[in-house]
């Protein structure tokens, strides 16, 4: 089993960035792995609890019919098959600039020397950039 | 462990969080003890230039009271122990001259990149 840490920094749905990290997780946690996240800036709104789906007036589709899992729902999802090998810290200056404390049950309120202490203890780390073409 | 940390994406948050996010974080890696160097290519040399100065901002009349100061970040980077770099094709291009830098920074060219990674045990691109 190796140990995976990843530093993300996108909000959710203004990039791809974070469903690649989500479908990194997912593989790594699948094979066994642990991986650990850590949510800086604008990531910190991908495990807010109170995000909601909603109908698509453009298809006219209901909520059901739509069926699109939010962040969080999946991030939920990666901790239930994590069994565990799942940490994640979500900056705790980030979440408090952005009122963003309300997340769901696994992750948890850290700083920058919470990603030191994983990165000398980790096999592999993972910066998703931030440059925009 | 000798981290090079890339910063490229240049003013990025500087007026809410009233910093370069990147570079505070490095600094508190830095305070965390990590080894850390900073290489700033593409816009982000301008980062360099000294006495850069956004103390005007005012949104509604509202002004921001702590406006960044990101010359001086880097500064005080370098104090902290922290080697900073700066691709010098980007500097040229962006008519960035190294007078107008602050002291102690040091520049690598493109094609001396590759030996310059090879110095460290992980390269983190921002």
């Amino acid at each position: 089993m190796a140990t995976l840490t990843i530093a993300l920094m996108d909000p959710p749905y203004e990039s791809e960035t974070t469903t690649t990290a989500f479908r990194i997780i997912d593989a790594a946690l699948r094979k066994g792995h642990r991986v650990n996240v850590f949510a800086y800036e604008g990531a910190v709104n991908i495990t807010m609890a109170e995000q909601a789906p909603h109908p698509n007036p453009v298809k006219g589709t209901d909520v059901d019919e739509e069926d699109h899992p939010t962040t969080k729902d999946w991030a939920e999802r990666l901790f239930r098959i994590s069994e565990g090998r799942l940490d994640w810290i979500n900056c705790g200056l980030c979440v408090d600039e952005r009122g963003a404390g309300n997340w769901i049950e696994g992750p948890r309120r850290g700083g920058p020397g919470d990603f030191v202490a994983w990165v000398r203890e980790s096999d592999q780390v993972l910066v998703i950039p931030t440059k925009r073409p | 462990m000798k981290v090079l940390s890339i910063v490229e994406s240049a003013y990025r948050a500087t007026v809410e969080e009233q910093d370069d996010t990147i570079v505070w974080l490095n600094a508190m890696f830095a305070d965390a003890g990590l080894d850390v160097d900073l290489l700033l290519r593409s816009q982000a040399v301008n980062y360099l230039v000294r006495g850069q100065d956004a103390s005007s901002l005012a949104i509604g009349g509202e002004p921001l009271g702590n406006p960044p100061r990101l010359d001086e970040d880097v500064a005080a980077l370098i104090a902290r122990g922290s080697s900073v770099y700066f691709v010098s094709e980007d500097a040229a291009e962006l008519g960035v001259s190294t007078d107008r830098m602050i002291d102690a920074v040091r520049p690598v060219t493109r094609s001396e990149l590759p030996r310059l990674f090879a110095e460290y045990d992980q390269v983190w691109h921002w």
